[in-house]
């Protein structure tokens, strides 16, 4: 190969990079610092809260939302990378009066306590209705084993996951 | 975080020339890759990593499973965790690779997480996370505060008066016993490595942990065709069920033949300071009998130089179990 191969950085003199991020189906036109995570963009530049910080570093799953339709952490992920993909927060499923039918069985099934985790919880379950996952609750704890609750909720997360799913 | 300039580029020379000016690909690397990012942007937070220039690479043409004319196996670079172990034909061929894949993270992180990444996963030595400890890894010359340190989950095997940090990875396991081909394009053209060689020992320069030089881009792997008749497993033992890193794994891969074993690949993970291969174990195993004193007499082989520090004795009964149970799961 040619080792002189020219590269041009995405970043400007003034340190910002310019993207068009698509978010529940509206995009927006934002200037951006590499380093914002795409949890944190959501949050602070776009406005969109639902979304949660919990631990911002990948162990605890508050901040899941969906990218072209697959769950992914937004806390471990630059803003910058996500440049005409499809992103999903928990706006983007249900509103009040419209829930998702996910977001209506962890009503039914008192699925949280305190409902910090509930935002990553709904997303990590719609993306896994779409998932090979086994059919036994114990399928579910380990395929939602990437969202932590510490008021320890789990029993009716899997019960709500189950019902939507037609295993309970 | 430090500030960095982003670099995005659809261009697999673009991408190495972005990366080349680089002083080390090791630690301290001034320009880094990015694709999943669930290493490295967690470790940018911690100001551990601190490239002034980043490169993603999301949209090089790296996202590829491909059969090979040979009945073996071609694994992009970026693909992610998820289709690699949901890949039918790693599923039917490499059931080691998919369990082991399966075992590591949340379905979140094998999401993003990549083939190339998890190559490169850093360890989870917390002092080598924590800016503020003694760590020879991430400041060289300063010491291993981990020797002396909570060291319960660190490595057993491999280790130096200078590091004994795990390599955290379920992957690198199974790629160890499946004899994995690492292919890398740099300045200098192609080349490939066998896995065995891919990772270094600590020894003296724990900081330096894998052959890669500025420039270098892993671009795939590939896997050999199954060995006929064999059977694999990846088990893994840890302090949770699900989402917690190995305290010990084993990957075997066993051919048996007139009830004794013919082949046989072994490698063990959450033990080493690099993805633990035994070919020592394999040696043992090969001819014997199908029976728990084999097995037990291969595990004993594995964990031979087992060199435990104050929190991690109990590692090495847990690796001769673990593996003596994985060999029973794959021939009775």
């Amino acid at each position: 190969m040619n080792s002189r191969t020219q590269f041009e950085s995405a970043t400007g003199a003034d340190g910002v990079v310019h993207v068009t991020l698509r978010i529940n189906g509206t995009a927006y036109r934002l200037p951006l610092d590499p380093r914002a995570t795409l949890l944190d963009c959501l949050r602070e530049t776009v406005g969109l809260t639902g979304t949660k910080k919990g631990c911002d570093h990948g162990q605890c799953g508050a901040c899941t939302v969906h990218v072209d339709g697959r769950r992914v952490n937004a806390c471990l992920s630059l803003a910058v990378m996500h440049e005409g993909e499809e992103i999903t927060t928990i706006e983007g499923i249900g509103q009040p009066g419209a829930l998702h039918a996910v977001q209506s069985a962890f009503l039914a099934r008192d699925a949280y306590q305190c409902g910090y985790c509930t935002s990553g919880q709904i997303m990590s379950a719609l993306a896994l209705l779409g998932e090979p996952c086994g059919p036994k609750d114990a399928d579910v704890r380990e395929c939602m084993s990437g969202n932590i609750c510490r008021c320890g909720a789990y029993p009716n997360i899997v019960a709500a996951i189950q019902h939507v799913r037609g295993k309970s | 975080m430090r500030s960095f300039a982003f670099v995005r580029t659809d261009d697999v020379s673009a991408a190495i020339a972005a990366s080349a000016d680089s002083s080390t690909a090791q630690q301290g690397a001034s320009a880094r890759f990015v694709a999943g990012g669930t290493t490295l942007i967690d470790l940018m937070k911690l100001n551990v990593e601190r490239p002034e220039r980043v490169i993603d690479i999301n949209r090089l043409p790296l996202d590829r499973i491909e059969p090979l004319a040979d009945g073996g196996l071609k694994i992009g670079a970026t693909v992610r965790n998820s289709d690699l172990a949901n890949h039918a034909v790693v599923r039917r061929d490499y059931p080691v690779l998919s369990q082991a894949v399966l075992a590591g993270a949340s379905a979140q992180l094998r999401n993003m997480a990549t083939t190339g990444g998890n190559l490169l996963q850093r360890t989870r030595c917390m002092y080598f996370r924590d800016t503020a400890s003694a760590c020879n890894k991430r400041e060289p010359g300063t010491g291993c505060s981990a020797i002396l340190g909570a060291n319960r989950t660190l490595a057993i095997l491999g280790t130096s008066e200078h590091c004994i940090a795990t390599n955290p990875s379920d992957m690198n396991v199974a790629m160890a016993a499946l004899e994995a081909t690492i292919h890398v394009r740099g300045i200098r053209g192609e080349r490939s490595i066998a896995i065995a060689d891919f990772h270094l020992l600590p020894g003296d320069t724990p900081h330096r942990e894998t052959v890669l030089e500025p420039g270098d881009l892993i671009t795939h792997v590939t896997l050999a065709p199954p060995a006929p008749g064999s059977r694999s497993c990846y088990l893994k033992l840890r302090d949770r069920a699900s989402y917690e890193f190995a305290l010990a794994s084993a990957a075997v891969i066993v051919t048996v033949v007139g009830g004794r074993v013919a082949r046989a690949r072994i490698a063990l993970g959450g033990v080493g300071t690099k993805p633990w291969r035994s070919t020592r174990a394999e040696s043992v195993l090969t001819g014997e009998p199908v029976s728990g004193p084999a097995f037990r007499k291969a595990a004993d082989a594995a964990l031979h130089d087992a060199r435990p520090r104050s929190q991690n004795a109990f590692k090495v009964e847990l690796a001769r179990r673990c593996l003596v149970h994985a060999l029973k799961e794959v021939t009775l």
